[in-house]
């Protein structure tokens, strides 16, 4: 198949790229930009380990074509971290024992900065029901919410309220 | 002030921001100038002999750099000694659907699964086995030649005189129970990525570097020096972050054989990443077993006899299978104090992928089977079931009928723990209607005392090194794989030597740069890996230990090391000082008073700046600094490393029957659950709304770990419990992706509450023990014993589907069995996919039902 040219913004940043049409946005993240982040866990979109922004809207980047995403601000977990340094969420998935072996955690930090992004202070069930749409083998979530706990106690502490 | 001052506090893993990031690597982020994309060819049939392979229309594809067959490989290989059964690629026939046929190197996926369909081969189908019971009479077209009857191995153990104690016993049970096959279905697919340098000297290909998804690198190493016939000098295995083993990554899978084989006929790097699908071909999981077990006990409720028939359905090769069918009847010693054990053990072998190693090996389902039977007998002599197991503890230090020294035994604590934070006394048998409470018991080991090839060596070696500015690095072979090894390790040492967290670096599980670890399998790591640590730490610390003793003119033993500080130990306890009467600050209170001075006595050592400018000329100091520790030591002994081993005690490895070899351990984990479920009697749902899970760790080096482990073996065991099942039609997997097989997601997972029971082990690395796999085996029986509390119908097979369970509900009610699927194509109920996957997509398996309205016939020669 014959490449084309595409521009993609990903993270703040625009990229040109030569890629074929029938490209998914998961393969140009990883293989073309390099973007690793964003991993790959199921043939049949079920695992959500895929998981970007796009428009700040979780998507599964193994199901969308990367030329379908021109002109459209696409998140990546490398585009969590801020200044250089973990965003609250992911000191806290890190403190509290969300993450384990990791793999599945790059899908459930853009799932939990949309959660939040929406809905700053949701309840369990909210949480329970937002992540549903990943899965994880190793923690039986439990931490997760712990952790989700904690950074929106460090970002409510971070922001003095008026 | 506690004892320590690194272990037992929760501590983030080191490796935890590069998970969070998406900057830690996995092997399929990797990637090299020039790299080929390897892409296999699996087998359509479940038992085929190879007729003919015609590669030449594959080989001719533009972008196809190179095929590779059996025969470009033909040594066989395998993970136990005894079952060196496999081959890279097949060279005579497939024994099941997915055995692995021919792989394609090409310049990306597309072209090489392009070539794929190329390939034309030709087989003769076999007759083929399915049904392990049904396996076991087979007269002709073996799956092994070598194997009759298609048992793989089979054991039979008599401790005691069962026969008689039964004949006695005053209650006996006596019921079959099966357990489906679970898997793995570790988040990370797998993946290696394998290349070959070219030699300086010969010019040609020459050393191996291979990275892998493993959780054991060195038997990767082992094998393929086996394969392609090279010294292990020159091949170098490195794990990169492993996203998820559970036992699926604890040997060595097709692929990574697969991958060197093609790299070196492709003479260019070759990475080859399973699809989902493919991973459940892989497989290597938990076998379907059949358990007839029958137990007796005197009118008290002690236990005195336990007698097994196991049966397990374990694919086309040995794999981990026979250490599985040991391991099954052994770990039936260890939890309670039976004096009669009899067991018959038959490993089966079915054309279909093929079982191994998987969380808990070979004691989940038989502990299901043995706890929801000790629910039975509790029944019938009408003792509460936390007491019936309270009246069965072992009397530790003691050495089991089969065998096994047991050591520490935390399973009373863990016992009384979870009946009182379940309310087990109050609320058991009096929830409402539909609602019941469980308990069931389980252990593990921790690490088997005999590594799979038997020698005398140490399991492990472990080698630190510390820098002039007091650096420490730690070379350990231990896998993480997301249990948290690397940060286990870095705990050790800093605990050990003294210092802060943040001065040791880990460099782990690479065989160039790392001593020989035997892998993360069997819970042995913490175990076994931290002893080592700890010696090498130990031994690295004398050298500082002397050096600090002269600085301060005190004696060795007065040293304390701690919060990077070496201080005087009376001090610290706050005794009047002998030498000095100046009030001193402890180690400790020093830390805090903000930056540590760098200061150092410093001789003839040229040092990192700022050091250097801040020497002062001092006499005999009251406290150092680690830097200045370190200084002084390289001052005195020239280099400052330390290299500890562990190997398991001769006392600890176990009895000398056949097959004794599998079942001992240094020491056993203990577990205790209570299950809270309700069960819709309409539908025959169940649901888990809480499970109380005390865990004999012997310590929680990293409490959030230890906890992590003991939520995630709860709700794995969950998984198994009431959802997760691999389903079969003619060896053909009806459910191989995350949809349909059905692990459970946040939304169906009940609350965890984790409870730590540190029974500090006397050989275990400051008392520790395994905490990753023994909980597992507790839950499915605390269910199954829920279940029976909520509605009073025993499950005998899980998981506990809605249909068994209102099967069960009916069948107490003498009503008639409601069969959804009657009529129906059993290939394709509402919850699978309607085409099993690829292979039944392109058209290519087996023969479908004759019911079933897709169904085609496939096409000749097997390929288009």
């Amino acid at each position: 198949m014959k490449k084309e040219l595409i521009e993609l913004n990903v993270n703040g940043r625009t990229h040109e790229l030569a890629i074929e049409p029938s490209k998914l946005l998961l393969d140009a993240l990883r293989q073309d930009l390099q973007l690793t982040g964003s991993k790959r866990g199921c043939d049949d979109s079920s695992c959500g380990a895929c998981t970007v922004l796009v428009d700040g809207i979780p998507m599964l980047s193994c199901t969308m074509l990367a030329a379908s995403c021109e002109g459209q601000e696409i998140t990546t977990v490398e585009g969590v971290s801020e200044h250089g340094s973990l965003a609250a969420i992911q000191k806290a998935y890190g403190d509290w024992g969300g993450a384990q072996c990791g793999y599945c955690t790059p899908g459930f930090m853009m799932t939990v900065k949309h959660l939040l992004a929406v809905n700053a202070n949701p309840t369990e069930e909210e949480v329970r029901s937002a992540l549903s749409s990943n899965l994880c083998r190793c923690t039986g979530y439990s931490q997760m919410y712990q952790a989700i706990k904690a950074a929106i106690e460090a970002e409510q502490k971070a922001v003095p309220s008026t | 002030m506690s004892d320590f001052s690194i272990i037992g506090k929760p501590t983030a893993m080191v490796d935890a921001a590069g998970k969070t990031t998406g900057a830690g690597k996995y092997t399929d982020d990797l990637s090299l100038p020039g790299m080929l994309v390897g892409k296999i060819l699996h087998s359509p049939y479940p038992h085929a002999r190879i007729q003919r392979i015609d590669t030449s229309r594959a080989e001719q594809l533009d972008g196809v750099v190179a095929v590779v067959i059996g025969k470009d490989a033909p040594t066989p290989y395998g993970i136990l000694p005894v079952g060196h059964d496999e081959h890279a690629l097949v060279t005579d026939k497939v024994r099941y659907v997915g055995d692995n046929v021919a792989c394609v190197a090409a310049v990306d996926e597309a072209t090489a699964d392009k070539a794929l369909e190329l390939i034309d081969v030709e087989y003769e189908v076999l007759p083929a086995y399915f049904d392990p019971e049904d396996s076991m009479k087979a007269q002709s077209d073996f799956i092994h030649d070598n194997k009759p009857q298609n048992i793989e191995k089979d054991y039979h153990h008599v401790f005691g005189d069962t026969e008689k104690a039964l004949a006695e016993a005053a209650c006996v049970a006596e019921a079959r129970f099966i357990a489906n096959e679970v898997t793995h279905a570790a988040m990370e697919p797998h993946s290696t990525l394998a290349a070959f340098e070219i030699d300086s000297h010969t010019g040609k290909p020459g050393r191996l570097t291979v990275w892998s998804s493993t959780q054991v690198p060195y038997y990767l190493q082992h094998k393929l020096s086996l394969v392609l016939e090279m010294p292990m000098a020159q091949i170098r295995v490195i794990k990169p972050l492993v996203g998820g083993g559970f036992g699926g990554k604890s040997e060595v899978i097709p692929l990574e054989i697969i991958a060197a084989v093609a790299a070196r006929k492709a003479q260019a790097p070759v990475k080859i990443t399973y699809t989902r699908e493919e991973v459940f071909w892989a497989h290597r999981g938990r076998p379907r077993t059949i358990i007839d077990l029958k137990t007796g006990a005197d009118k008290d409720g002690h236990i005195t006899a336990v007698k097994a028939r196991v049966v397990q359905d374990g694919g086309g090769y040995c794999s981990y299978g026979v250490v599985t069918i040991l391991y099954s009847g052994a770990l039936l010693g260890a939890l309670y104090d039976i004096p009669n054990i009899q067991y018959d053990g038959y490993r089966v072998l079915t054309n279909k992928p093929v079982c191994g190693a998987m969380r808990g090996h070979g004691t989940v389902n038989v502990r299901f089977a043995f706890e929801s039977q000790l629910d039975e007998l509790a029944l019938k002599l009408k003792i509460d079931p936390a007491e019936i197991r309270r009246r069965n503890l072992l009397k530790p230090p003691c050495v089991t009928i089969n065998g096994l020294r047991v050591q520490s035994y935390g399973l009373p604590e863990c016992i009384d723990k979870v009946v009182e934070r379940s309310g087990w006394r109050e609320r058991k048998g009096k929830l409402p209607k539909g609602c019941g409470l469980g308990i069931a018991c389980s252990h593990y080991v921790s690490g088997a005392a005999n590594s799979i090839i038997r020698s005398d060596m140490p399991h492990s070696t472990v080698n630190i090194k510390i820098d002039r500015d007091g650096g420490v690095v730690v070379y350990t072979g231990a896998s993480d794989i997301g249990q948290g090894s690397d940060t286990m390790v870095a705990q050790i040492a800093s605990e050990v030597l003294g210092c802060s967290l943040g001065r040791v670096k880990v460099i782990a599980a690479d065989t160039d740069l790392t001593p020989i670890d035997i892998g993360s399998y069997s819970s042995r790591v913490t175990f076994m890996n931290g002893n080592a640590t700890l010696r090498a730490a130990q031994e690295v610390k004398k050298l500082l230990i002397a050096a600090a003793a002269k600085k301060m003119n005190c004696a060795a033993e007065d040293l304390v090391f701690r919060d990077d500080r070496v201080g005087k130990k009376h001090v610290a306890a706050g005794d009047s000082p002998a030498q000095d009467g100046r009030g001193r600050p402890s180690p400790h209170e020093l830390s805090t008073d903000g930056q540590a001075s760098v200061s150092g006595r410093v001789e003839g050592q040229i040092l990192r700046g700022s050091l250097q400018q801040k020497r002062k000329d001092e006499g005999p100091k009251d406290a150092m600094t680690f830097e200045e520790a370190v200084v002084a030591a390289i001052d005195f002994h020239g280099a400052l490393t330390g290299t500890g081993s562990y190997a398991p005690p001769q006392e600890a490895r176990g009895g000398k029957h056949k097959g004794a070899g599998v079942g001992p351990s240094p020491a056993y984990s203990y577990s205790a659950q209570v299950a809270e479920v309700s069960v819709d009697e309409d539908t025959g749902e169940v649901t888990v709304h809480k499970v109380w899970a005390a865990h004999d760790c012997g310590r929680a080096l990293n409490p959030v770990s230890v906890e992590g482990q003991i939520i995630g073996s709860v709700w794995m065991g969950m998984g198994q419990a009431l959802t997760e099942e691999m389903v079969w039609k003619d060896g053909m997997l009806m459910n191989p992706g995350l949809l349909e097989y059905r692990s459970p997601s946040s939304v169906e997972s009940p609350e965890v509450e984790p409870i730590i029971v540190e029974s500090v082990d006397p050989e275990g690395p400051f008392g520790a023990k395994e905490c990753s796999e023994g909980s597992l085996a507790a839950t499915i029986p605390a269910i199954s014993n829920a279940i029976y509390d909520a509605v009073g119908v025993r499950l005998h097979e899980s998981p506990f589907t809605p249909e068994r369970v209102l099967a069960a509900l009916r069948a107490k009610k003498a009503e008639k069995k409601i069969d959804l699927t009657e009529g129906v194509d059993p290939t394709a109920p509402t919850r699978f996919r309607e085409h099993g996957g690829s292979l039944w997509f392109r058209g290519k398996g087996p023969a479908r039902h004759p019911l079933d309205p897709a169904r085609r016939e496939a096409p000749a020669g097997g390929d288009d």
